[in-house]
């Protein structure tokens, strides 16, 4: 079983260094206007933001709206890191991650004994006072920002960050720690019966994803080189939750695929700016009325495929079973 | 030899409503003992007492030599006690062997580094888990159910899926709330049976609420009967039947 | 100088609670809709500033006074909610509650671009419906407006109490926020219900925002945002779901964020907000009039 597992994560990493050559080869090529080259970073930024928070809100069946104020801490730590104590960049990104997973324990133990949308309301709460914070600290810019941060982040730096992310999101899910998560969302009650210390999870949960958006912060102020509070709203937190909700809430595939649809159509309407925010909400109303589960509900893309694949067998009188 | 379980005057109150009062029970190990009594007597509360949903208003719980007054829930499990639930709480959208795997959850010790590389006991101890759980689903005729996920099985298969969720959770005691609840009485049958065979099989001690009185009477070494929250009477099967309180309790003052 | 302290404290009062009247004509909006459906609509401060505008344009455009205008805006925002319900809300009902209030930021979104598209992002200037009277009384300052939004949010509040308390329509609100299902089973239309509920909140909200175009001269598409925001909280502070509760809620907040605009800095008013959000979510989810209520196991 083991070997099996084992066999998975060599595939995942093959298929994505072949996307990585790919991509590379498009971005150092210059085939890739530098306009969808920014869109690129943005896919890979939008996709560990989305993924991580999928762990709280799909995983673990919380309802978290703060995410915005964990990437805003990533941001600010890491720029801080690098132009007031000159630290190496890998350091920098690590430290911020690092500082948004703290604050993230920390603001997680309380608040996480609240549920559905009193968690949600109190998690977005919790990501503006963390932006207000912010603007009120004159030493990283106050309202104006941080600028200047040297811009570090190259296109390995965020692919490799973003493999890493769903690497680890996705063999967490598939342990006895991911299991105990599902177990929260299908019913607290049971699991607590079950010796799932439920409020450990929650927290531990939110913790991992709180980190993984510091980190999506530390790689986006060291892109564009500026950290600016207005960057990281509640509209933020809701537009990675829409990217989650498309996608199938506690489906990981699902998640990059919401990140790079929405993404996507972000970006196609750049041209019509006075009509692209109606669109996307229209789309956003249309998708959800069509599939309210997401896209792929809570299936994973290979699990999908497999089963098409599986039921074709079947049809063709033949056995699908040979592994 | 102490009991496993002792409670001592635990009563439990909501508001002005007293649901359950002075509740003395005992259960030596190895027992299958019957908790029985009209609907809304408190035999729920009283299995919510034991594995803190719900904190005693007084009183005090013994089991094993440890109080588990004021213990959080899973840290009971954790002592050694596992229930079912009156209306089934199984995690509907995940697997059947799933389902099985969480109540594991404690016994695994691999850490969360080991499980992202997916490196020293992680693969050991998954494998030790999934052959375990499916011993578990042989047992309860799950096997071929494995992958579906709990919300499609039958009602009958969801009940005994729950039992053998339970008793993933290897516990000492074992709570079944009503697990004959909406059964036909072929089914009650096998269910009687499979109780007393997994009470051998496992070494249990049992305790279970049931409203079927062939159920209870048929396995069932002895009962306690409550009304009202309080308990009414205490005894060996032939006891109980012919109990002129029980009577009344169940059929009402007339008889 | 204590004197002048005190005096400043009352001021700040005063401008509280006409502020908070405000924030509690939203919240109630958003307290009726979470009562009966557990959603919180996300679009309910557009609907707001939906109202503002329809104000704005029956005053300047067809030159309508006050009270026609205020009703318009009443009338218009009502309608748009009960039409909203019914597109994007309804289908969704039976649906994880996730996808509902995806829907609702959509609609918010809609609502905010549309409104920017078809009527510029420039604020407007709105127009003085009232006399810009000013009455000093023993060194406060409090202006007709204030006086006149305080009027209208007290008449408002009343009715709508009186609505929910005594009307045929009131009782099945009622019902219907307990157990859909069973309302549904005793003969109540449920979706007229709601959509009854969606109009009068809606109106609610519309009311306010004709007021605030009043109180602040200037309304603008994306006003809608933080009031809305800051009605939500009101609307938990006082316990979601519970009428009275959103008029306190409003009120409470009202009062606390003029205090501490007045007394420590305008940029942590926001920040204060959500900080009382978050205690009392933490001290007393349920809010200040609510009851703890526990899932039976």
């Amino acid at each position: 079983m083991i070997k099996q597992l084992r066999k998975q994560d060599v595939i995942f990493l093959l298929l994505s260094l072949v996307i990585f050559a790919v991509f590379q080869f498009l971005m150092s090529e210059r085939i890739l206007t530098s306009f969808w080259r920014l869109n690129v970073t943005v896919i890979c930024l939008n996709i560990i933001l989305a993924s991580s928070l999928n762990l709280i809100n799909g995983v673990t069946g919380q309802f978290s709206l703060g995410h915005a104020g964990f990437m805003a801490i990533g941001a600010y730590v890491s720029a801080v890191c690098t132009m007031f104590f000159h630290l190496p960049f890998i350091c920098s990104i690590l430290a911020g991650a690092a500082a948004a997973g703290v604050l993230g324990f920390c603001i997680g133990t309380p608040t996480l004994r609240l549920q559905g949308d009193y968690l949600a309301i109190a998690t977005l709460g919790m990501g503006e006072i963390i932006r207000i914070c912010i603007l009120n600290i004159p030493q990283v810019g106050g309202a104006s920002g941080m600028s200047g941060i040297p811009t570090e982040t190259t296109f390995p730096w965020l692919f490799g960050c973003m493999i890493v992310t769903l690497f680890v999101l996705k063999n967490i899910i598939n342990s006895n720690q991911g299991r105990a998560c599902l177990s929260v969302r299908e019913n607290a009650i049971a699991a607590e019966a079950m010796g799932i210390n439920t409020t450990a999870f929650k927290v531990f949960a939110f913790t991992v994803a709180s980190m993984f958006a510091g980190l999506a912060g530390a790689l986006f102020s060291h892109y564009f080189g500026i950290a600016h509070p207005s960057s990281f709203t509640f509209m933020r937190s809701f537009d990675i939750m829409t990217m989650v909700v498309l996608g199938g809430l506690g489906s990981l595939s699902g998640s990059i695929v919401g990140a790079v649809l929405l993404t996507f159509i972000a970006a196609a309407m750049q041209s019509y700016p006075e009509y692209r925010m109606i669109v996307y909400a229209l789309l956003l109303i249309i998708l959800m009325l069509y599939r309210p589960n997401g896209i792929f509900g809570d299936k994973e893309l290979a699990s999908v495929i497999l089963s098409k694949w599986k039921k074709g067998g079947e049809n063709d009188g033949t056995t699908a079973e040979n592994k | 030899m102490e009991p496993l379980l002792k409670t001592s005057n635990l009563s439990k109150s909501f508001g002005g409503i007293k649901a359950v009062q002075d509740f003395n029970v005992y259960i030596n190990s190895g027992e299958l003992v019957g908790l029985i009594g009209p609907n809304g007597a408190g035999k729920t509360t009283a299995f919510n007492l034991l594995t803190g949903v719900y904190t005693p208003t007084t009183g005090n719980i013994e089991f094993n030599g440890h109080s588990l007054v004021g213990m959080k829930p899973y840290k009971i499990t954790k002592q050694g006690i596992a229930r079912t639930f009156q209306n089934i709480r199984l995690f509907d959208h995940l697997t059947v062997i799933d389902n099985v795997k969480i109540a594991y959850n404690y016994h695994i010790k691999y850490t969360l580094a080991e499980a992202i590389l997916r490196v020293g006991r992680y693969g050991s101890e998954e494998e030790v888990v999934e052959k375990k759980a499916m011993e578990l689903l042989e047992i309860f005729n799950l096997a071929d159910k494995k992958d579906e996920l709990a919300a499609n099985l039958p009602y009958g298969q969801q009940r005994r899926l729950e039992i053998a969720r339970a008793l993933a959770a290897q516990p000492k005691l074992l709570l079944l709330d009503e697990p004959a609840a909406g059964m036909n009485p072929q089914e009650t049958h096998e269910l009687m049976e499979m109780i007393s065979w997994i009470r051998k099989t496992f070494d249990l001690t049992i305790l279970l609420i049931e409203h079927d009185m062939s159920l209870v009477m048929g396995i069932c070494e002895r009962i306690y009967v409550l009304e009202f929250g309080k308990i009414l009477a205490q005894g060996i099967p032939d006891e109980i039947k012919s109990n002129t309180e029980v009577i009344k309790a169940y059929l009402g003052e007339e008889v | 100088m204590g004197d002048n302290l005190f005096l400043q404290f009352v001021q700040q009062l005063i401008n509280g609670i006409s502020l908070g009247s405000i924030y509690a004509l939203i919240a109630l909006g958003y307290t009726m809709v979470y009562g009966i459906m557990k959603l919180i609509n996300f679009a309910h401060g557009d609907v707001y500033m939906v109202g503002a505008y329809v104000g704005f344009f029956a005053a300047t455009t067809a030159n309508l006074p006050f009270f026609p205008s205020i009703i318009l805006a009443m009338l218009a925002t009502g309608l748009g909610g009960v039409i909203i319900e019914r597109l994007a809300y309804k289908p969704l009902r039976h649906h994880p509650k996730i996808a509902i209030l995806t829907t609702a930021i959509g609609v918010s979104l809609f609502l905010e671009y549309t409104t920017m598209l078809l009527l510029t992002p420039q604020p407007r200037t709105f127009p003085p419906l009232l006399p810009n009277a000013i009455y000093h009384i023993g060194g406060l300052i409090i202006s007709f407006q204030q006086i006149v939004i305080l009027a209208v949010s007290v008449i408002l509040m009343i009715l709508l109490t009186y609505v929910v308390n005594h009307t045929k329509m009131g009782k099945a609100m009622r019902a219907v926020s307990y157990d859909p299902d069973a309302a549904q089973l005793m003969g109540i239309n449920v979706d007229k219900t709601i959509s009854f509920t969606f109009f009068v909140g809606s109106s609610l909200a519309g009311a306010a925002g004709v007021l605030v175009g009043i109180y602040y001269n200037s309304i603008e598409p994306l006003m809608g945002i933080m009031p809305g925001m800051k009605a939500f909280i009101a609307a938990v502070l006082g316990g979601i779901g519970i009428i009275p509760g959103a008029m306190a809620g409003g009120l409470i907040l009202g009062v606390v964020e003029a205090l501490i605009s007045g007394f420590i800095s305008s940029t942590f008013r926001d920040a204060a907000a959500f900080a009382i959000l978050i205690i009392i979510l933490l001290i007393k989810p349920t809010g200040l009039f609510g009851k703890n209520e526990h899932e039976k196991v």
